[in-house]
């Protein structure tokens, strides 16, 4: 089997057993990235010299028996929001345009500790703040089954580099749907845990009560393999939790015989798209052929969550970003006379359009006289919203839903209308609301060929479920592929 | 047409308390983007929230705490080594005093 | 004229905490590190980095807020409260707003009017703000975040002060008070305790308060009496005249005696407060709280009692020292090593108050060890150093804690013990001042006095007058 065919589990078993070494592994990836990276543009930073020297560290460990883990010697694709000591970390934004940290993200330490080849840093929307990794101030990712159409977004370069091979396995973030709805658009999986899992500890937050880092990868084993090695308590993060339950890859097999799965019916009206309904509803038959009962059931509220966390994540934001002002790092303006003009200008200049617009409303739904009116409301409504899900969880192990309303747009058509892509958020944004976990596996193609999603969502605290659920589902459909050649 | 009409004053306010110039057009744009967004979050005052407890963090961990011991080491060079204006040791900015 | 007015002070205090660490990172709280020595990623506000509390922290503040008879609240949270400004490296402080962790308290002072309750509205916790330093050779500012991230608690009282006197015992009790809990040395000349001053005036006899001002930067008790007394005049001066007082917050500049406004066109005054999602709420519970209770250390006026029931000491010198909880527990100590507690009471009365006064320091800063002042006493007591002798001796103890009984041996210090030694000089002595020993003999006292004087001096003050005395007498 060629490396690039491999997924990341296997590579790393074949890494292992002498099969390949690291830095050939690597020399794959870079090969992959040499034939499809100026059409997809899925990095912002690739450090090709600094990778070589860590898979040639990496490999002596592995020769001397230091390094045994699932992943020791797989190249690594990072989410330019985490921070990476000593390689640039620009939020795909020109105001972190020269930051260099002096500090690692906790998630992509612990995959580092296991031996994973950190090789760059991949494009996003700035800041996270988007849904088509457009508003990347370095210019649009391709979507690999369609260059022509955008990768989904924010964790777009992370999905892009996953499905077309330009690595085997990436990390992205999920504020409100960034690595389920990429996922989806790309076609692999992508998976975010239940909030408190993965430390924040090194991702540039956008709306830190929302936020949680996630995998992108070629299948299921992948994403349990790699969750299990960065779920795990940091005493960085105060929002972090204890868990004991991370043996994600021992659940895999455990089967789905009499889970329970709910279909909301509120997710599957007119705003769907036809071809990802079709392809969404057959998913589900193919589970309750595996022993999955699934019926459809009103979740409710669903109309409500797109506003509600749009309020809430422009609040967070607003605050979460005012550290970007020209004084300890990254971009200042020239020429200005005085202190607040440094900062006006410095903003102006360094924000793209669509953070301005999120700073600009978060700032007037938290000020004096809008606060209770706007962001308490939100923050009521988030709680009906998760009351809802635990109304549905005592009936339902998990709820299967798209993860987006349509297959991946074209390039260009998103932007102009904010409300509407917004609403493209509807079937992911309730899991951060509410702190869930997700999943999202390819399930089909539309007739452009473009993949369509399915996603998965549970409980707090029930990856395994949803894992098992997954790996059910992908055992029966068979091989997705990467993407051979960008059309 | 929005409800909810941006003034002039009140771009002009958010501006200062989120730092940002805009030009006389993206001023129009802003107040036109922001209207809408907010006839749309007014959605929410459909709902009755009765007496639900605004939701501000998801998870909630028994008490986190960092116990009172020093840990960390002089830093200082790494972390001006980003900084656009450095001079003695210290981060330069516009002067602040009249 | 003929209006009588009537001033409403309200205080907010911030007391700057005791901990080693800063309040939600790593980085040490010492004084003196050169410009950013004591930063790290997460209190210079780099992207990515979150805070976690520092325990003690908390505890220090519910200690503050259980001895000033504070509700304490049981699941508190952190606020973030939003503004740009260069000391301020998140361009927001992490405060507490909507949930302070203790509310609705009092102290209660002494003043010549009586004693008073004042009300303590809430204490909240925060952080404190780097530093800025103005470089006039570059006409640029500079900022340290040494202190940046460094814990506060913010003590806020209800407006129930009517004077500069009531401000002062109130600040005075808060400084006794937490100095005792060892949660803070509250020294206002070096910023540990700040007050900011929220004043209005009312026409006498009428109950609804008139528009306050808030009064910063005072650094020292006389800057904050003068800061009321001129702020008082200016807002009586304004009503008069018909014109209305600014809810403005002002800044007072001790050297010229007057106060100017803050305010900004960049400064909207609106903070846009939220619960920080980075920091989940605290939950204090009744087992924790019942510890920290437990913990309370006796306080000065419980002190004070014990004191005058064991001691046997006078009220005046049991005020000053347990002014002090760092002076308080030395006597007790000294007078536990065996010396007697009024001789104690005046060595911390006397020297050590004047060269703490002298030196411009305050009994916090006392640094010699109770062994010391204890050995110094018995040996006085013993009869080995003389008064001078031993004054000169307890500088050096006060100074560098030095040994007192080294110090007398490389310093000559020690009365001469040699009884044979001495009688040899005294002879001397006599054989060289026959004309003394005549008016002695004759009847003169005085006369002895020139002879003890020239004892001393050859003794080169090694000798005890008393002893010199004596045997000179049974000599003649």
């Amino acid at each position: 089997m060629r490396p690039m065919d491999m997924t990341a589990v296997e590579l790393g078993t074949a890494i292992r057993e002498r099969e390949i070494t690291a830095p050939e592994a690597l020399q794959a990836v870079f090969a992959e990235i040499d034939r499809k990276e100026e059409r997809l543009h899925c990095y912002i930073t690739l450090d090709r010299e600094g990778a070589v020297r860590r898979a040639e560290a990496v490999q002596k460990k592995i020769d001397a028996g230091e390094l045994t883990g699932p992943l020791a010697g797989v190249p690594l694709a990072v989410k330019d929001n985490l921070c990476t000591a000593g390689m640039l970390t620009t939020c795909a934004s020109r105001i972190l345009g020269n930051f260099v940290p002096s500090y690692t993200a906790e998630a992509v330490r612990r995959l580092e500790e296991g031996g994973m080849v950190l090789i760059g840093k991949t494009n996003m929307d700035e800041f996270a703040m988007g849904s088509t990794t457009e508003t990347s101030a370095y210019g649009p990712t391709g979507n690999p089954w369609n260059a022509a159409h955008v990768p989904g977004g924010s964790s777009g370069g992370s999905a892009a580099a996953v499905a077309a091979g330009e690595c085997f396995l990436a990390l992205g973030s999920d504020t409100g749907g960034s690595v389920r709805q990429p996922a989806s658009f790309c076609g692999v999986v992508g998976m975010k845990p239940t909030y408190g899992s993965i430390s924040r500890y090194g991702l540039i937050a956008y709306g830190s009560s929302l936020d949680q880092i996630g995998p992108l990868c070629r299948d299921v084993r992948d994403c349990a393999a790699v969750l299990e090695q960065i779920v795990c308590h940091d005493t960085k993060d105060a929002t972090s939790v204890k868990r004991n339950d991370t043996d994600f890859t021992a659940a895999l097999a455990e089967g789905i015989a009499g889970m329970r799965i709910g279909i909301p019916r509120d997710y599957m009206t007119e705003g769907l798209c036809e071809e990802v309904r079709e392809p969404v509803l057959a998913a589900a038959e193919v589970l309750r052929e595996k022993g999955a009962s699934v019926e459809p059931f009103d979740l409710g509220l669903v109309e409500y969550a797109v506003p509600a966390y749009y309020t809430i994540a422009a609040a967070e934001a607003s605050s979460n970003l005012e550290r970007f002002d020209g004084v300890k790092y990254g971009y200042r303006a020239g020429d200005c006379t005085g202190l607040h003009e440094m900062y006006r200008k410095t903003r102006s200049e360094g924000f793209g359009e669509e953070v301005k617009r999120r700073i600009m409303l978060g700032s007037f739904v938290l000020s004096s006289g809008y606060y209770d009116a706007y962001y308490l409301k939100a923050l009521r409504v988030r709680t009906l919203i998760r009351e809802a899900f635990d109304e549905a969880f005592a009936s339902y192990d998990i709820i299967l839903a798209p993860a987006a309303p349509t297959t991946a747009p074209m390039r260009g058509k998103s932007l102009q209308d904010p409300i509407r892509m917004y609403l493209g958020d509807i079937y992911t944004i309730s899991a951060n609301l509410a702190g869930l976990p997700g999943i999202s596996v390819p399930c089909g193609r539309d007739g452009k060929g473009l993949p369509v999603g399915m996603q998965l969502i549970g409980d707090r605290f029930s990856e395994k479920k949803l894992l098992r659920a997954a790996y059910a589902y992908e055992s029966a459909r068979g091989a997705f592929g990467i993407c051979e050649e960008v059309r | 047409m929005s409800v909810n009409r941006i003034t002039d004053e009140t771009i002009e306010y958010i501006g200062i308390l989120a730092k940002l110039a805009l030009s006389d057009a993206q001023k129009e744009q802003a107040k036109e983007d922001m209207g809408r967004m907010l006839d749309y979050i007014d959605k929410l005052n459909e709902l009755d929230t009765g007496d639900a407890a605004p939701l501000s963090h998801v998870s909630a961990p028994e008490n986190v705490f960092r116990e009172d011991a020093v840990t960390n080491g002089d830093e200082r060079d790494a972390l001006l080594a980003n900084a656009p204006g450095e001079k003695d040791g210290m981060y330069v900015v516009p002067r602040t005093f009249a | 004229m003929g209006k009588e007015y009537e001033t409403v002070i309200g205080l907010e205090v911030h007391v700057e905490l005791a901990t080693k660490t800063k309040i939600f990172c790593g980085c040490s709280t010492a004084f003196g590190g050169a410009p950013n020595t004591h930063t790290c990623p997460v209190c210079t506000g780099m992207p990515g980095t979150l805070p976690v509390l520092n325990r003690r922290v908390l505890e220090y503040a519910v200690s503050v807020g259980l001895a000033v008879n504070c509700e304490i609240t049981r699941v508190c949270q952190f606020d973030r409260k939003n503004y740009f400004y260069p000391d301020n490296p998140q361009n927001y402080q992490i405060s507490q707003l909507y949930l302070p962790v203790c509310r609705n308290g009092f102290v209660e002072i002494e003043t010549d009017g009586g004693g008073k309750k004042i009300g303590i509205h809430e204490i909240h916790m925060e952080e404190d703000a780097g530093k800025l330093l103005h470089d006039e050779w570059e006409d640029c500012t500079l900022v340290d975040y040494n202190r940046s991230g460094v814990p506060l608690i913010e003590i806020v009282s209800e407006p129930d002060m009517r004077n500069a006197q009531e401000v002062i015992a109130y600040l005075e009790k808060l400084r006794v008070m937490i100095q005792y809990l060892g949660a803070s040395d509250c020294k206002l000349q070096e910023g540990s305790m700040r007050a900011d001053v929220n004043l209005s005036v009312r026409e006498a006899g009428t109950d609804t308060f008139g528009t306050r001002t808030e009064m910063k930067n005072l650094n020292s008790f006389k800057a904050i009496t003068r800061a009321i007394a001129a702020e008082r005049e200016r807002q009586i001066d304004l009503l008069e005249s018909g014109a209305e007082v600014m809810q403005e917050t002002r800044r007072w500049d001790d050297a010229k005696g007057c106060s100017y406004a803050m305010r900004s066109k960049e400064d909207a005054q609106d903070y846009r407060y939220f619960p920080d999602p980075d920091l989940p709420p605290v939950r204090i519970d009744d087992a924790w709280l019942e510890r920290l209770r437990a913990g309370l250390p006796e306080f000065q006026a419980e002190k004070a009692a014990r004191y005058r029931a064991q001691y046997g000491i006078p009220d005046y010198d049991i005020a000053i020292i347990t002014a002090s909880r760092h002076m308080a527990d030395l006597f007790e100590e000294t007078v536990a090593l065996g010396s007697e507690a009024k001789k104690v009471s005046n060595w911390l009365m006397g020297e050590t108050m004047r060269l703490l006064k002298e030196q411009e320091k305050d009994p916090g800063d006392i640094a010699f060890s109770p062994a010391h002042l204890a050995k110094l006493i018995a040996m006085t007591d013993a009869g080995e150093i003389n008064g001078a002798a031993a004054k000169e001796t307890f500088a050096a103890v006060f100074e560098q804690d030095a040994d007192p009984a080294r110090y007398v041996e490389e310093h000559g210090l020690k009365i001469a013990g040699d009884p044979d030694a001495l009688r040899r000089v005294l002879e001397e002595v006599i054989a060289a001042n026959p004309q003394s020993v005549a008016d002695y003999r004759g009847g003169k006292e005085k006369a002895v006095g020139f002879l003890v004087g020239q004892t001393m001096k050859a003794m080169k003050g090694k000798a005890d007058p008393a002893l010199v005395n004596r045997m000179l007498k049974e000599i003649l």
